[in-house]
């Protein structure tokens, strides 16, 4: 192989696994080391940096960083990431005056964002300073999007919400609330500099069975959560049924817990390993005591004489080869009798009110056609991002989207190409501090995962808004901090100091690094000092050694980067140093000195 | 020295042996030696070899004198048995453990000071008893724990760190144990296991005294410019001359390799030695030529390494010395205590 290219800002970017998974590339190992040092202002700041949104993911997020974990795949479970992030809001001092602000001298430039939900107010967040004046146009009479429509209050309470969104509208952005707009050829002819999509994907997928329309007692899954949000709706039957399996049928069950049901079922058509929703989801859900019934296929709803009296559904049998699917038949037909029907089957993206020959082109899926890097439409000057682009995702995704697009807008708006974006860069610092000392804790607490405390069974159906997760205490957090294994600190060699001692080699309690002759990847693979079978995860390979020509192969899998080969190399080949990736932003973009709001005030 | 212990955590994919433990099972404390020291790097050669034999640790006996070679004890197989010996005193302490049990696995590790100064004695006699054990000498040249002296190993002419000139011959533990009548000498160096870990297994397995002289560079005192025992000084004239394979009992064996430049050879328990050529006309089963050769290329400062003599006539000490074959802890009570007549009947014969 060749030496590898470590100046790469990627290659050690991908050693961070949870930052590397997170779509918004949160420095994650980082706010986990502040946190440790009590610094929870410092690690409010980094996150919000990132993903604007830290007291609220820090409850709600999906969490793609979990899974991605290394402590997950080395041993036990991963950090508690997402928990830890909400520990970072939860213990903050004051953060106010570190928030950004708007220049009282505008730049020149009007951004219209159409939609009030966390894609549009990235986008905000991230122009506002720019000296942008960002128009937010919101159906509803309040902002927040599907956060405040549709995440139950039991698990994001509106203050958190409110607080977070303020902190961008409070910049001076042009909030226009109970504005629909149902004409894309009318706004622009207002004649913004640029428009951002950020509407979401509102619309409940429909089931057309027999008797869907012979009862009220159907409810669309979005749509009545939103009902429950806004208060329109308080109650519902006592037996329950919820159609779909994925986290907005985690929603719809608890929720009904919350307004009067006693009996929830959640049916869903196949087994456990197909479902769509979270683990976590699911656990929280069955702790409640709700049902879920597997290999249920729905057939019809009963209706008698207008009433709702239940559903019929065919129990299924599958045939399954390698986690797939590959037979299935019908075992009988049963009847689960009920009062009410949630439908959560998903949801889809609808855009009636964009016409169709103002040169924002539909695929054949009737989407717009949107630039998966600039999130530019074929149109120039309109952006798409957050849900309403490829479909339904997540709020951390809407946030990464919103921060890309506002890096386009920014370049449209100076008159830069937007396709030449700034690349990403990396700064890698020494951590030493003394022969066999270094700036962070190099051993790892190999404790289980902590659990997060939650409020009592019965306490919690008292009102929908008692929020179920109590945050960790001081105690616990304080050592799941410590269970990081700071993957952030990266093993950086330097091949022409080694002596081929072996040290590192041995003393390594991972079996990560091997001296060997080189060879393709393949076949580098199977001679490491441990089976080298993820392929995922890199092999870093060294320029040759001086003494024999041979190379240093590290594989990134399993490293606990405890800094042992470091600590325990005599010519300090190895280094432990601090990778710091940098996302450019808006504000990272070049500012052509024409435009510049300096300039022109001078 | 680290401050912290190696974190207690294995690779989810480490391989078992088949006892089902992984190398981690075979280690021990956490080195205290300089960072560097080839003598961890011995430590972990040793571990490869207990482990990849299926040696349950706690069958074990490590032994040592005095000295940072005498100290790696500690840092593997901690669940085996173990004797930190005084200075040089090993060898008897050996002796005795031996004849007591002999189903264990002896293996003492020594320095260049702790066998060739004040244990020279003591190296000889195990030697010509045939102790059944493996012996390795970790040799840096120097008395590592005690600042970096030279030892009685240390080349003519080598050059101490602060500038002083070696001006007595060494003692080469190579050509001294084949002319003492070693059974298995060997030479390896720390810098490369691939040799390294086949000669311990063979040794491990040799009935009789093994002996390993295993060059070690000592980082902090002795791998300066002018040293004959660095890293960079036994990587240059290092010359590997005879490979020995080891091979377990039960492996497939016998590749093809071409006729006169390969020997195997079948130890007690069925498993094998393959001796490969590398360098021509050398002869690891006659003792004289092999003394010539040795002491022709020493000359020239060449580092002649590999499985420099072996042969299987010789009888090991339990059949000399007709030892128990059950371990004395496994004897019953009255045979391993007669009582007291039994006693004064045999001082009876001697008045
Ligand atoms: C029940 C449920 C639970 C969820 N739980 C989670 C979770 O726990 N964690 C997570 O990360 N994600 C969750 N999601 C997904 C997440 O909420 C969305 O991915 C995210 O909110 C998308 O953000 P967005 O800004 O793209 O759009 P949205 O949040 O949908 O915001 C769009 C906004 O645009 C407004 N709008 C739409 N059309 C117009 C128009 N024509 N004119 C004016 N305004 C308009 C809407 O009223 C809305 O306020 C959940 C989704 C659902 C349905
Ligand atoms: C009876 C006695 N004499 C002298 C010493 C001092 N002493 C300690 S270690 C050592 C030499 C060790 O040299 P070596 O065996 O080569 O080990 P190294 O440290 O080089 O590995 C000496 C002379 C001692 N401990 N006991
Ligand atoms: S151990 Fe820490 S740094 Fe490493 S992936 Fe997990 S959270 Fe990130
Ligand atoms: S930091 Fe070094 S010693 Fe520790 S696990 Fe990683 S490669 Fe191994
Ligand atoms: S410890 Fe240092 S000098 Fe020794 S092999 Fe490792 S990198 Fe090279
Ligand atoms: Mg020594």
């Amino acid at each position: 192989m060749e030496p590898t290219d470590t100046k790469n800002p990627d290659y050690f970017h991908k050693v961070v696994d949870c930052q590397w998974a997170c779509p918004a590339h949160t420095d994650v190992p980082q706010y986990i080391r502040m946190i440790a040092q009590g610094r929870f202002g410092d690690a409010y700041m980094v996150n919000r940096e990132s993903n604007v949104f830290p007291g609220i993911l820090g409850r709600v997020c999906d969490r793609p960083c979990e899974p991605a974990c290394r402590r997950g795949r080395v041993d036990d479970k991963p950090v508690a990431i997402c928990r830890l992030k909400r520990v970072a809001a939860d213990f903050r001092e004051d953060i106010s005056h570190r928030l950004p602000t708007a220049p009282e001298e505008k730049n020149g430039k009007r951004v219209a964002c159409i939609g009030a939900g966390c894609a549009s107010l990235t986008v905000a967040n991230d122009l506002m300073p720019l000296g942008y004046e960002v128009t937010i146009f919101e159906r509803f009479d309040k902002a927040g999007g599907l956060m405040r429509t549709n995440i139950p209050s039991f698990r994001l309470p509106e203050n958190v919400l409110d607080e977070e969104m303020n902190a961008i509208v409070d910049m001076g952005v042009d909030l226009r609330l109970n504005h629909e707009v149902t004409s894309m050829k009318a706004l622009l002819d207002e004649g913004y500099d640029a428009v951002f999509v950020g509407t979401g994907a509102p619309r409940g997928k429909e089931l057309n069975l027999p008797g869907r329309h012979d009862t009220d007692r159907i409810h669309i899954g979005i749509d009545w959560l939103e009902s429950v949000a806004f208060k329109h709706v308080d109650q519902i039957g006592e037996r329950v049924l919820i159609i779909g399996v994925g986290n907005t049928a985690m929603d719809c069950c608890r929720t009904s817990l919350r307004l009067g049901a006693n009996d929830v079922k959640v049916m869903a058509r196949k087994p456990r390993d197909f479902f769509k929703a979270s683990e976590w989801e699911l656990e929280d859900a069955e702790e409640e005591n709700v049902e879920i019934v597997i290999n249920h296929f729905p057939k019809a709803f009963v209706v008698e004489d207008g009433q709702l009296k239940g559903m019929t559904f065919d129990l299924m049998e599958y045939d399954i080869e390698d986690g797939r699917i590959v037979d299935s038949h019908v075992v009988k037909e049963v009847f689960v009798p009920c009062d009410d029907v949630v439908l959560a089957i998903g949801q889809e993206n609808a855009f009636p009110w964009i016409e169709r020959d103002i040169g924002i082109e539909f695929n054949d899926w009737d989407m717009p056609e949107v630039d998966r890097t600039t999130f530019q439409c074929s149109r120039p000057g309109v952006f798409f991002g957050g849900d309403s682009a490829w479909g339904p995702e997540n709020i951390i995704w809407a946030v990464a989207h919103g921060h890309e697009a506002a890096v386009s807008i920014h370049r449209h708006c100076m008159g830069e190409d937007i396709n030449e974006r700034l690349p990403r860069g990396m700064n890698l610092q020494s951590t030493k501090m003394g022969l066999h000392e270094w700036s962070f804790s190099n051993a790892f607490d190999g404790s289980e995962r902590r659990l997060v405390p939650q409020v009592g069974l019965q306490e919690r159906f008292k009102n929908i808004d008692i929020e179920v997760e109590l945050g960790f205490t001081m105690e616990q957090f304080t050592v799941e901090v410590e269970r990081c294994l700071n993957c952030d600190i990266q093993t950086v060699f330097a091949a022409p100091k080694c002596i081929e001692c072996d040290a590192c080699i041995d003393v390594c309690p991972t079996h990560c690094l091997t001296i060997t002759h080189n060879g393709e990847e393949a076949d580098l693979r199977t001679r490491l000092s441990a089976p080298a079978e993820n392929l995922e995860q890199q092999l870093f390979v060294s320029e040759p050694l001086i003494h024999t020509g041979r190379v240093m192969v590290k594989d990134e899998d399993q490293c606990v980067h405890c800094g042992l080969c470091a600590e325990r190399c005599p010519t300090a080949a190895w280094d432990m140093q601090k990778s710091l990736v940098h996302v450019p932003k808006a504000e990272d973009q070049p500012t052509p000195a024409d435009v510049s709001p300096e300039r022109k005030a001078g | 020295m680290s401050f912290m212990r190696k974190p207690d955590v294995v690779h989810s994919r480490a391989p078992k042996n088949d006892l089902g433990l992984t190398r981690r099972d075979y280690e021990g404390g956490m080195s205290t030696l300089c960072a560097g020291c080839g003598h961890d790097a011995i430590t972990a050669a040793i571990i490869e070899s207990f482990w990849s034999l299926n040696v349950e640790p706690h069958r074990v006996v490590k032994m040592s004198g005095i000295g940072c070679s005498s100290k790696t004890p500690a840092y593997f197989l901690s669940d085996a048995h173990g004797i930190n010996s005084v200075h040089g005193r090993m060898p008897s302490i050996a002796a005795g453990a031996n004849a007591a049990n002999r189903d264990l696995h002896y293996i003492g590790v020594s320095g260049d000071g702790d066998s060739l100064s004040i244990g020279y004695g003591q190296l000889a006699h195990a030697l010509r008893r045939n102790l059944n054990m493996l012996y390795i000498i970790e040799n840096n040249g120097v008395y590592g724990l005690t600042k970096g002296q030279f030892s009685a190993s240390a080349d003519l002419g080598t050059k101490a760190k602060k500038g002083d000139i070696n001006e007595q011959p060494p003692i080469d533990p190579v050509i001294a144990c084949i002319a003492m009548g070693g059974t298995f000498v060997a030479r390896g160096f720390s810098g490369d296991k691939a040799q390294l870990v086949p000669l311990i297994q063979a040794g491990l397995k040799h009935k009789g005294f093994a002996l390993i002289d295993v060059l070690s560079p000592c980082v902090t005192f002795n791998d300066h410019e002018d040293s004959t025992k660095s890293y960079a000084h036994t990587r240059q004239f290092y010359h590997p001359a005879i490979h020995a394979d080891f091979i377990a009992p039960a492996e497939p064996i016998r590749a093809a390799y071409e006729k006169g430049e390969a020997m195997e050879v079948e130890l007690f328990d069925g498993s094998f030695i393959r001796l490969r050529k590398v360098r021509e006309g050398y002869d690891p089963t006659d003792r004289s030529k092999a003394l010539t050769y040795l002491n022709e290329y020493m000359a020239k400062g060449e580092i002649i390494t590999g499985l420099m003599y072996w042969e299987k006539s010789t009888p090991d000490l339990h059949s000399i010395a007709r030892t128990s074959e059950t371990p004395l802890s496994k004897l019953d009570y009255g045979r391993l205590s007669p009582g007291a007549g039994k006693l004064a009947k045999i001082q009876e014969r001697y008045r």
